[in-house]
């Protein structure tokens, strides 16, 4: 099998979310950095590798991917015997499930998540000033879906059922970030879910990602 | 027993899955949920959806929604007939399948959904009028991501390969109410796009779907 690269930067969410993955599943991978304050992201080169000009990209022989949860489910699918499985795929209705609560990730939790994320981490890293009104309604609006995951929580362990899988690992990079942030409260105000993001963000896989940013 | 689709034929969502369903000729019912009275957010249809929106779906003991996630566990459920919008046996394009459903619902939907809702549902659901500014952003964003589209096309018959999948059936119900609207050029404009458009809505399936598409219809 070619040897499989992921093009990304590890201050990024999005690889984040990629490379979670990867070291859940210990599979062997080259990270290739892009160097975005150069704009490398939207160089020819990387552009063949993903024409929307995002981190991260992924490229096994002659295969091109990119979107990270594109990225996740082929290597969750592809390695379903190493590491930890991060599928459920016992049944259809399993698998169902899990597509569901990973549409609610990508749909529900992902949109005002990533506008906090942008507004209460990234924008002050940048120097740029945060906006407020962006901030209350956003929170708002995860206030909300956070509501519905508490009582999801209530009756399972983890959003698909009761083994950590993709779906809890898409949550990893926008939780992180919000946890230390002044959005934290709306997760602290949950029991449910407070219990929950401490256990998945306590993962090693988890820690090995945060580590790539010391490099 | 059958498949029951609860949702309404109007709906860009429900569409999206009432189009996947007759691509594989599944047996289905389709309950309608009264939005005005806003059936949606009382408890009995929360408690097959905790968003409150549609569509939602009962396939004996297992409710889901999501449409996206509705129309692959279809696509799941009967793999193996002639219709494969999963390319599930083919692990290299089940990954393209993958991503182009991901381009849909994280690049394309987030830019043309505020012009269809700006156009269609604030003048007729709520009387109101469109804001202009939105529309524009919008569109200037739907432009890059239709132009990414277009080079593609130019690599393959459709999104994620030379064949239809699930990741160009997701386009559907989006594209055809936007091509009531003067933004219709922008699909229009790109040559391979509208080749595109042309052909995936012409299939039967979706046929079957666009005559209930009809919010913005005069009576």
């Amino acid at each position: 099998m070619a040897v499989m690269k992921v093009h990304g930067n590890a201050m990024s969410t999005s690889t984040q979310r990629a490379l979670a993955c990867f070291y859940e599943k210990d599979v062997e991978f080259q990270f290739v950095n892009v160097n975005m304050g150069a704009g490398e992201h939207k160089s020819e080169s990387f552009l063949s590798l993903n024409p929307f000009g995002q981190v991260p990209a992924f490229e096994q022989g002659d295969l091109k991917l990119f979107e990270s949860r594109a990225i996740t489910q082929y290597i969750a699918q592809e390695y379903t015997d190493k590491g930890t499985q991060l599928l459920l795929p016992g049944s259809k209705e399993t698998m169902a499930v899990l597509q569901l609560w990973k549409e609610v990730e990508a749909h529900q939790f992902n949109p005002p998540s990533t506008k906090l994320v942008f507004e209460l981490h990234y924008k002050p890293l940048f120097g740029m000033a945060t906006d407020t009104a962006a901030v209350e309604e956003n929170e708002a609006a995860l206030a909300m879906v956070l509501d519905v995951y508490e009582a999801r929580l209530a009756e399972s362990k983890y959003l698909a059922g009761d083994h950590f899988t993709l779906v809890d690992l898409h949550h990893l990079p926008n939780a992180h970030y919000l946890m230390r942030s002044s959005a934290k409260k709306l997760f602290d105000s949950r029991p449910h879910v407070s219990a929950w993001v401490a256990d998945i963000t306590a993962r090693p896989a988890w820690s090995k990602v945060l580590d790539l940013q010391k490099h | 027993m059958t498949i029951k689709l609860y949702g309404v034929a109007m709906s860009t969502c429900t569409a999206k899955v009432l189009a996947c369903l007759h691509e594989y000729g599944a047996e289905f019912e389709l309950v309608p949920v009264n939005l005005q009275n806003g059936e949606h957010k009382q408890p009995a249809f929360l408690a097959k959806n905790p968003f409150g929106q549609i569509p939602a779906l009962e396939d004996g003991d297992l409710t889901l929604f999501e449409s996206r996630s509705i129309s692959t566990y279809v696509a799941e459920k009967f793999k193996g007939s002639s219709c494969d919008l999963l390319r599930s046996q083919n692990p290299k394009e089940a990954a393209l399948v993958k991503t182009w459903m991901e381009v849909e619902s994280q690049q394309f939907s987030p830019a043309i959904s505020p012009i269809f809702y700006q156009s269609i549902i604030v003048p007729i659901l709520y009387g109101g009028s469109p804001n202009q500014a939105i529309i524009d952003e919008s569109a200037a964003k739907l432009g890059k991501v239709l132009d990414v589209y277009e080079k593609k096309l130019s690599s393959s018959k459709y999104l994620a390969g030379d064949f239809y999948s699930l990741a160009d059936l997701h386009h559907l119900t989006y594209i055809y109410y936007l091509m009531k609207t003067p933004y219709g050029k922008l699909i229009n404009e790109r040559p391979r796009v509208k080749a595109w458009w042309e052909d995936i809505s012409s299939r039967p399936a979706f046929k079957k779907v666009a005559p209930g598409l009809t919010l913005g219809d005069k009576n």
